[in-house]
Parts: C-alpha cells; structure tokens; sequence
C-alpha cells in the first residue's frame, strides 16, 4: 500500500520500516497519520453550478463510485463540508455567494476548480457577466480542464488532493494557511456591482500575468 | 428520587405564561431558498413566503447562470455557435442542436438526406429517454427517497451516454448536428448496440415502475399536489410533458410534423389531473412511446448521405431574412429565432427556452401547498438552469 502512513524519522530508512512492518510494527508520525486518515474522508460540499454538477453527479452514482475514495458523502451545508467543488461557470450575479460558502466552511478546506468554465470562463470567457477563474477570489487546490471533464477526471482530482492532503505539514513554515497567523482564512465577499464585481479580483490570489515579449 | 420522570417546569409565582404560538400568529415568514439549495436544481432561487408552513407567495430570482448565450451567438458564426447550444439544456444536448440546425436550414433553405433526418429521430428519441428517466430520478429524490431511484436512472443514462459518446466523442456536449445533416455517420455495431439498449429499455422502465409506480409514499405525495389548469397552461405559453399533463393535445411532432415523424405511428399520452403525478406518469408513458419510436427508426433506417454535398460549412453567409426553427424537446418546445442580414452572424440569435417559459407558472402552482410540496412541484416542472438564465 503506497498511502500507509510512513515515518518520518530520519533516522530509521525505508528498509528498516519495511522488516518492522513486516513484524507487525507500524512506525508513524502523528501529522502523518493524521492526514492519512483525513485524506480518506473527504467530504464535499453538494453544490452544483452548471452544466459539470450533471458529471459531479454521475461521478457519485454507480458507475464511477466516487464512494471507493471516501467522498461520497455529499453535504448540502458549508458547515459540514471539507471539499468546495466549483463545478461549472460562475457568473458575476453567483460570485458573492460563492465565495460566501467557501467562508462558511471550516478549516481544513479545500477547493476544485471543474471545468473550463471554474478554471478561466471557459467558452463562455467573452460573456460580460461570467467570472473568468474562481482563482481571483478563492484559492484553487486542484484544476480540472475539461467541458466537461469526464467522472474519471474529477476523481483522478479527487486523488491528487489526496495526495496533497497527505504531503501537507502540520507546524513549520510550509504549514498549510489556517495554521499560520499570517494567512486570512476569510476572503473577502466581492460586491455585485452596478457594472461589474467591486473589486474585480482578490490581489493577494491572483495577479494578471506578466507577459514577457520577445524583442 | 427516581430519575426517569422528568424535570417538571413550574413558573415563578407572578409570571405570566403564554403559550409560544400566540406570539407568532399571524406572522409571515420569508425564506430565501437559494441559490445553493439542493433541492433547486441549479442555481435558482426562490423568495418564498410563508404562513406557518404554506406558502402564500413566490417569487423566483433567475440570473445566477447567465452565461450571455445569445450576446455570444450574434457575435460568432452560425456554425461556432453550435458547440453553444449543448450547453443550453445540458442534460439534452441533441435536441438543442437539432433545432438550431433547423432554424439554420430553414434560413438558409438547405434541405436535409433522408438518412440523417433519420438519425436525428433516433438521437432526439434517445435524448427524451435520458431526460425523462433523470427527471423520475431527480423527483423521486425530492421527495426524499435518496439513492436508489436515482441511482437505477443514472444506470441507463451512462449506457445511452456511452452510446453518444461512441458516436460524436463526447459524453454530454455532443455537437453532432450540422446544417444540412449530422457530422458522422455511424457504424453498424452502434446501430445494433442502440437496437439492443431500445429494447431492453421497455424491461428498465417495468423494474422502474414496479417500484415507484404505485409507490404509496409517492400517490400521497405529488397527488393532488400542484395542479395546473389546461387553460393556465395554454394562457402561460406552457408546453412539453407539462402541458399534456393536463389534457391538452399539442405535441409539436404531431402538429408542426418536422422531420420524418409522420412517418411513424405512436400516440400522444395525454394526464387527467394536470397534478405532479399526472407529469410524472405523463414522462414514463412518452418513454414508452420513445420506444416504440425508436424500434421503427432502427426497423427502416436507409443508407445514403448523411449530409447534404452542397451543404456549405465554412463562409457560411445565408442570404438576409428571418427564421424561427422549433422541435419538441424533451422538456417542451424548444425554438432558435435567427435574423441574418447577409454576414456571417446571426443579426439577432434567440433562444426560446421551454424550461424558462414552464417556470412562468411556478407561483401559481405553489400558493396554498407546503414549502415541501414546492420542492417536488419545481421538480417535475423539469428545469435546466443553463436554459432558464441562457
């Protein structure tokens, strides 16, 4: 099993490990145990935006089964929720609220961005009232291209934040964001405006990118 | 001191009790419901007012997935805008293409080969199967029976996606119809594959009405419930299943008899009651229809094109004019009003949307029912957000 908690002693190399566990013993560390164990409870929060909440859906129905992954238990409310899946486009009348739920939520919580239309506008990029990337308001974990991505692709996302889960540090500097003093773990709510969102985007997450031309 | 009776509540001497109810009579509540309620199908919401737990007053707030479908449509070409209609009713994805193209095609005055309007048939019946049995999903979970029923709909609609996939590469947003046709012909294996789910579809929906049908839990709960007059309906524009579920006899492929559907034989089922088990049992008897639809497509399918040779994709420029294309869709009459002035936009690209125009009616179906009922009552109307906001 490549996901059994390994140790983290520096001390102690992975052929020793493997005789100990071999013998019955299992070294851990207490921060990796814990994100073992939390990694395989993931729970989203039900919420559905367009046209990819039909294969977030899917991907929970028999067929794909995202219960194999400890996932299935879809929360309709923020409070219970660890997993804030944007599954489709967010249009500027939606962004308030979307970002509103992703307050609600408690720490640790985590974020995937589904789909063209989450990650960047997608084909609907041009609309004057469609956000272009939820990653200007609140902090994406995992992208998902696709229109929409297939089951497959979101629980392939659902594993690489397992994996995430797993590598994070619970002290230090690489501590994930609600364990520094530092870091907001409220975002602030954008305003409807009369033309456009106030402010258009979050600073701190997101910059426009510097585009290098060559001479 | 024994501990099983409980605590009793005796008031300080001098205090007035008042029993809690007194202090609220009469009180109306309002309750946002929305726009992230599981119950709402998408991103809708609705104001609802209530006194005590029924609803005197509704009001629905759209907007939450506009998505500038039509600003996009009059600033792209007529062929670019295609790939845009599977997102309008994203659970139907063939029938919206089938209307643009024939909004398209009767700007143009293109004609269509005998065998591609064929397919059509045969891809619109397969999307009425899929929407229809989703919607017997989505209902049942509304009314709370989480899981199974749902579970059991979305078995057969993996099997019809992975038909469409085969057959345009993708699962939902198809993007199959062209003007003048359909983009790929296909094989004889996904002919007698779609022959095979057709007529194991019949035993699908047995198992399925042998469970939910005569459901004690589900007459008690949509009987009765939200009833809506034929000439409400008729007054409010409503078509579809919801239109027939209360007894009128208007079903586009009967009346405007597009494509090749005259040259199949079924009937029209037609409701009683125009209540939520009257649209209920109105989607599970157009499924049967479907079928036998779809046994007599396959039955006398003919080879040939399946588009039109002179069928002109890129530079499409149709000469200036005005066309209004409309199919049944599965949730009711689905419709593209295009006017071209000679370039190769749309001067004006409308949709008319059969999920907006079905909601018109929402308030009037839920005035006097329990905030409970207006969740089943919104689920049969069967709505898609993406077409509601566009």
């Amino acid at each position: 099993m490549s996901d059994t908690p390994a140790a983290a002693h520096p001390d102690i190399d992975q052929a020793t490990r493997d005789e100990l566990r071999r013998q019955g013993i299992l070294l851990t560390s207490m921060e990796e145990l814990y994100n073992w164990g939390r990694s395989h409870s993931v729970w989203p929060l039900q919420f559905g935006l367009a046209c990819c909440a039909i294969e977030m859906i899917a991907a929970s129905m028999a067929k794909f089964d995202i219960a194999r992954f400890g996932s299935e238990v879809f929360r309709p409310s923020p409070r219970q929720a660890d997993l804030l899946i944007v599954s489709g486009t967010v249009t500027k009348k939606m962004t308030p609220q979307v970002v509103r739920l992703w307050n609600q939520m408690p720490e640790p919580k985590y974020c995937i961005a589904m789909g063209a239309c989450a990650i960047s506008g997608g084909p609907f990029k041009q609309g004057y009232n469609v956000l272009k990337g939820i990653d200007r308001f609140i902090p994406v974990d995992i992208y998902i291209p696709g229109c929409p991505p297939r089951p497959e692709a979101l629980l392939n996302g659902l594993l690489a934040l397992q994996e995430k889960i797993r590598a994070q540090k619970l002290s230090g500097p690489d501590a994930p964001r609600h364990l520094r003093a530092d870091d907001p773990c409220e975002y602030p709510v954008p305003e409807f405006g009369e033309h456009d969102l106030l402010p258009t985007k979050n600073p701190v997450l997101w910059q426009a990118p510097i585009i290098v031309r060559k001479e | 001191m024994n501990e099983l009776t409980p605590p009793s509540f005796n008031p300080p001497s001098g205090a007035q009790v008042r029993a809690v109810h007194d202090a609220f009579h009469g009180d109306l509540l309002e309750v946002s419901m929305g726009p992230h309620h599981p119950s709402t199908h998408g991103v809708f919401r609705m104001m609802v007012t209530l006194d005590g737990e029924t609803i005197v007053k509704l009001k629905p707030v759209f907007g939450y997935l506009h998505r500038n479908h039509e600003k996009l449509g009059e600033n792209t070409t007529y062929l670019s805008s295609m790939p845009y209609t599977d997102r309008l009713d994203y659970l139907n994805s063939m029938t919206n293409n089938w209307a643009y193209a024939l909004a398209v095609e009767k700007l143009a005055g293109q004609s269509v080969p005998e065998r591609a309007e064929y397919l059509r048939v045969i891809l619109a019946e397969l999307t009425r199967l899929l929407n229809h049995t989703c919607l017997a999903g989505f209902l049942l979970q509304d009314c709370g029976a989480s899981g199974t029923p749902l579970m059991y709909a979305f078995r057969e609609r993996e099997k019809i996606l992975d038909l469409f996939e085969a057959l345009s590469g993708s699962r939902m947003m198809c993007n199959y119809q062209r003007f003048g046709g359909c983009r790929v012909d296909p094989s004889p294996e996904w002919l007698t594959a779609a022959q095979s789910l057709t007529d194991g579809y019949g035993r699908f929906l047995d198992e399925y009405e042998s469970l939910i049908t005569q459901n004690e839990i589900l007459m008690a709960r949509t009987q009765g419930v939200g009833v809506l007059s034929p000439a409400l309906a008729v007054s409010a524009g409503v078509t579809g299943p919801m239109l027939r579920a209360t007894g009128v006899n208007y079903d586009l492929r009967k009346v405007d008899a597009y494509g090749f559907y005259p040259r199949f034989p079924f009937r029209v089922p037609l409701g009683d009651h125009g209540d939520t088990y009257d649209r209920y049992m109105i989607r599970i008897l157009e499924m049967r229809e479907s079928i036998t639809i779809l046994q007599q497509a396959f039955r006398t399918l003919p080879s040939g094109p399946i588009i039109d040779p002179k069928a002109k994709l890129r530079g499409f420029r149709p000469k200036p004019g005005e066309a209004y294309g409309r199919i049944e869709g599965p949730k009711g009459e689905i419709g593209f009003y295009l006017i071209s002035d000679g370039s190769p936009n749309p001067y004006r690209y409308r949709v008319r949307p059969p999920s907006l125009v079905n909601l018109t009616i929402l308030e009037d179906l839920c005035l006097g029912q329990t905030l409970a009922d207006a969740v089943i009552i919104l689920g049969s109307i069967d709505i898609v957000l993406g077409e509601v906001d566009r």
